[in-house]
């Protein structure tokens, strides 16, 4: 080799060094701005970002885009006096796609009647058996369970949630997914009004 | 290119008449073989046919006929489709097929995979022994008869789930033994093979031992791993040394078994999916990629153009960030302990901020479905990637390469070491980065186009010396291709819909078989499907290009110094969520 030894090494440090100069001096650059504010967390990892890159959780923390996916919720809408009406039917799709099999429901009967009606009696997600894989809110037609944004679910024994722990209202499921929640609110009252429109005739 | 000979085309039944026929079962293709013959078939195949490369063999349990079949998948590393060769024989052991070895070395570590899940006997095979579950396991996993522990049904959805769903936790049902079965008087606890030396370090080679002026040489066995930094995961390399230099060498594996075939057999289709994202978990858009094409296959669905583009948008992006993580691993294993490393790993996240926004999660993507995608790329995500793909990767990844590439310390340890010939990364099955660093320009994306890749201007990579140095530049090579992949599709890229049938959770999936490949980051990765017109597979096999290239492995470190046989296994790149499946 024509070249000095060591050449290549020297190379490979200088980029180090770059990297080491450019975080003090977007450091300086945005004094203050730079961690635990949402725009310096947005501009390390956006494509202009230099220096530093890790977030310091969990003082800072990522946000999560909307399709993310973390364990099932089961939506309520809240009726006029603020019960909790239930979206899930029992219809069973949720639990039969669900890859690891960890949706168990239990139908309601109704007593009087002896016929099963729509609110399940319990509703099991074992969370630690959950692959979190998002089928379950893709294939139910009732826009009854959803994936939920918390993932900040550590705990010291087995997370076997039930229906009291999985229900959240609806407005909390417009908020982590507005674009979603919208869209399928245009949709639910789009058939709303062809079946009335129906009826009318 | 010279297009090659469709081998097809080629006419078996004809060369070898009364000893092989075509494979005439509704959906199924190729050319069964009778037993006797199999050894000349394969090697006229071979020699005379042009088929230098056997991408893979499995077995398949046909338990209602009374059968079992091995399949084998062979190719010219020239290009074009290939052929699937079988061979049936009773289903009542011992059960026994001749070993391919002798004309396809790349069959290995696959004969003895298939001897250990389905019990089937290689007559002539170098070293059966089990891979991936334990000496002294009763049973082999993946014949159709066998359950496994807590096991509830043959197929999914389990009828416990829904309506009368009582919850069970399923290790209070069947604390562990249940359905295990061990062979007389075997407990698990106390048990030791008969002769451990043997089991253990048997297969491996010793040299002579020899007495040199009065003082004697004796080989060393060293046991790299399971529990080794530099093993990529739980793996184990038993090497055999004399003095600094290793004489022979075998990966141990199975340390991650779950089954993921078993688990495959009882799923739906749909409910394989996810499970696909859990082989190599750093590429799971890949893996999602070549399970659809198989099942499309034989659904015979399209999916629409815009989900087509996102999908090889998808698969060029996984590449890239593969490739930056064995970039970063390989420096790692050569002593440039985590800089590098950390450097790829930036970029990588940016690679996975998309992925979450578009599929949901980081890794286990589970975005593809049969005829299409899941979804369509949600509002800002094409700004995202376009400002990714066209502004900063190019600037990084140069940057890195500037900060490697020309490092005395990686040029001294990576050139002419760990070599690779092209006639042994041939012969031994190697795949992807791994054989077209040797110099075979075989890339799956072009070989037999699949999706729309044949619509890029894209080069195949390819580097001459098979050393680890050209492994760790042709990953440089590979993700600016991909680059200019990713650039193209988003230029292209159409309006439209993302899925070419209604989303339904049971698909009808017609009886028959089915190979799916595509070229994943490690090398071609290819899932054989068979279904019987049931909800779940019938059979479902995975060619893991992890597991596979590690065949080479051995060969590669034979006559290296110790230190070395790390440094080659990082510039192999193995997931051993693949290699264990
Ligand atoms: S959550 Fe949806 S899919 Fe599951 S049982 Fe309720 S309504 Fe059916
Ligand atoms: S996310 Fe997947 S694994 Fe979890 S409950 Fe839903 S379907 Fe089952």
């Amino acid at each position: 080799m024509n070249d000095m030894y060591g050449k290549g090494i020297l190379k490979g440090l200088s980029v180090s060094l770059k990297r080491f100069i450019e975080t003090y001096a977007d450091d300086l650059k945005w004094i203050g701005k730079r961690y635990r504010t949402e725009e310096g967390i947005a501009h390390r990892s956006s494509k202009d970002g230099r220096g530093i890159f890790t977030i310091q959780y969990p003082e800072e923390k990522l946000p999560v885009p909307e399709e993310f996916r973390f364990v099932p919720l089961l939506v309520y809408d809240e009726g006029p006096d603020g019960e909790k009406i239930m979206r899930c039917t029992s219809c069973g799709i949720c639990s039969r796609v669900c890859p690891p099999q960890c949706i168990w429901i239990v139908r309601s009967v109704d007593p009087a009647t002896g016929r099963p009606f729509p609110d399940p009696a319990e509703f099991y997600v074992d969370a630690d058996v959950c692959m979190n894989c998002g089928l379950c809110a893709e294939y139910c037609p009732f826009d009854a369970i959803k994936m939920d944004h918390d993932y900040e679910l550590a705990s010291f024994g087995r997370s076997l949630f039930d229906k009291a722990r999985l229900a959240k209202p609806a407005s909390y499921y417009e908020t982590i997914r507005p674009v979603n929640s919208g869209r399928e609110n245009a949709a639910r009252a789009a058939k709303e009004a062809a079946r009335s429109a129906a009826q009318a005739e | 290119m010279a297009t090659p000979a469709p081998v097809a085309a080629l006419n078996l039944s004809a060369r070898f008449p009364g000893s092989v026929t075509a494979d005439a079962r509704p959906g199924y293709s190729g050319w069964i073989v009778e037993k006797g013959k199999l050894l000349e078939v394969t090697q006229a195949l071979r020699d005379e046919f042009g088929c230098d490369y056997l991408s893979s063999v499995t077995g398949v349990d046909y338990l209602p006929e009374g059968k079992m079949e091995v399949v084998y998948q062979v190719y010219k590393t020239t290009g074009g489709p290939g052929l699937l060769v079988k061979v049936q024989v009773p289903r009542a052991d011992p059960v026994e097929v001749p070993s391919v070895v002798s004309i396809y070395p790349g069959a290995e570590l696959q004969e003895r995979e298939i001897w250990d899940l389905f019990g089937i006997q290689f007559s002539g095979h170098p070293d059966l022994r089990r891979i991936l579950m334990w000496e002294g396991f009763a049973g082999h996993p993946m014949r159709k008869d066998w359950k496994e522990a807590y096991y509830e049904e043959d197929g999914k959805p389990f009828k416990t789930r829904w309506p009368e769903g009582k919850h069970a936790l399923a290790e209070s049902k069947n604390p562990f033994g249940d359905n295990i079965s061990y062979p007389a008087g075997f407990d698990p606890e106390k048990w030791i093979p008969e002769d451990a030396e043997k089991a253990l370090y048997g297969a491996l080679a010793r040299y002579e031992v020899r007495d040199e002026a009065g003082l004697g040489t004796d080989h060393v066995i060293v046991n790299m791993g399971p529990q080794h930094p530099s093993t990529h995961g739980v793996f184990r390399i038993a090497v055999m040394l004399d003095g600094e230099t290793v004489v022979s060498l075998k990966p141990v594996m199975g340390y991650l078994h779950r089954n993921h075939e078993k688990i495959g057999e009882r799923n739906t289709f749909l409910m394989n999916m996810p499970y696909t994202d859990r082989l190599d978990y750093l590429s799971s858009m890949s893996n999602n990629f070549g399970y659809a094409l198989a099942v499309e296959k034989l659904m015979n669905v399209r999916p629409p153009e815009r989900a087509e583009y996102l999908r090889v948008m998808m698969a060029e992006m996984t590449r890239i960030s593969n490739h930056l993580m064995a970039i970063g691993a390989l420096t790692n294993d050569l002593g440039a302990y985590f800089t590098p490393m950390l450097y790829a790993l930036e970029e990588r996240e940016l690679i996975l901020d998309i992925f979450e926004a578009v599929s949901g999660a980081r890794m286990m993507c589970n975005y593809f479905r049969f005829g299409g995608v899941a979804r369509d790329l949600p509002e800002g995500t094409l700004q995202k990637i376009k400002d990714l793909f066209f502004e900063r990767l190019p600037r990084r990844i140069d940057e890195i390469d500037r900060f490697l590439t020309e490092n005395e310390i990686i040029r001294a340890r990576g050139i002419g070491q760990g070599v690779l010939t092209a006639e042994d990364a041939i012969k031994y099955s190697a795949a992807g980065p791994l054989l077209r660093a040797s110099g075979i320009p075989y890339d799956v994306r072009r070989a037999e186009p699949y999706s729309i890749y044949d619509r890029f201007d894209f080069e195949v990579c390819v580097r001459q010396n098979g050393d680890i140095y050209d492994r760790l530049m042709i990953r440089f090579d590979e993700i600016r291709q991909s680059l200019r992949i990713i650039q193209q599709a988003v230029k292209q890229l159409p309006e439209g819909p993302v899925a070419a049938v209604k989303p339904a959770y049971q698909v009808r999936v017609p009886a028959g078989e089915a190979y799916g490949r595509v070229e994943g980051p490690k090398g071609e990765l290819g899932f054989y499907v068979i279904s019987n017109g049931k909800p779940s597979p019938w059979r479902y096999h995975v060619r893991a290009p992890s597991f596979i290239n590690l065949t080479a492995f051995g060969p590669m470190c034979t006559g290296q110094k110790i230190a070395d046989v790390v440094a080659v296994l990082g510039s192999i790149d193995i997931v051993l969520g693949e290699v264990d499946r």
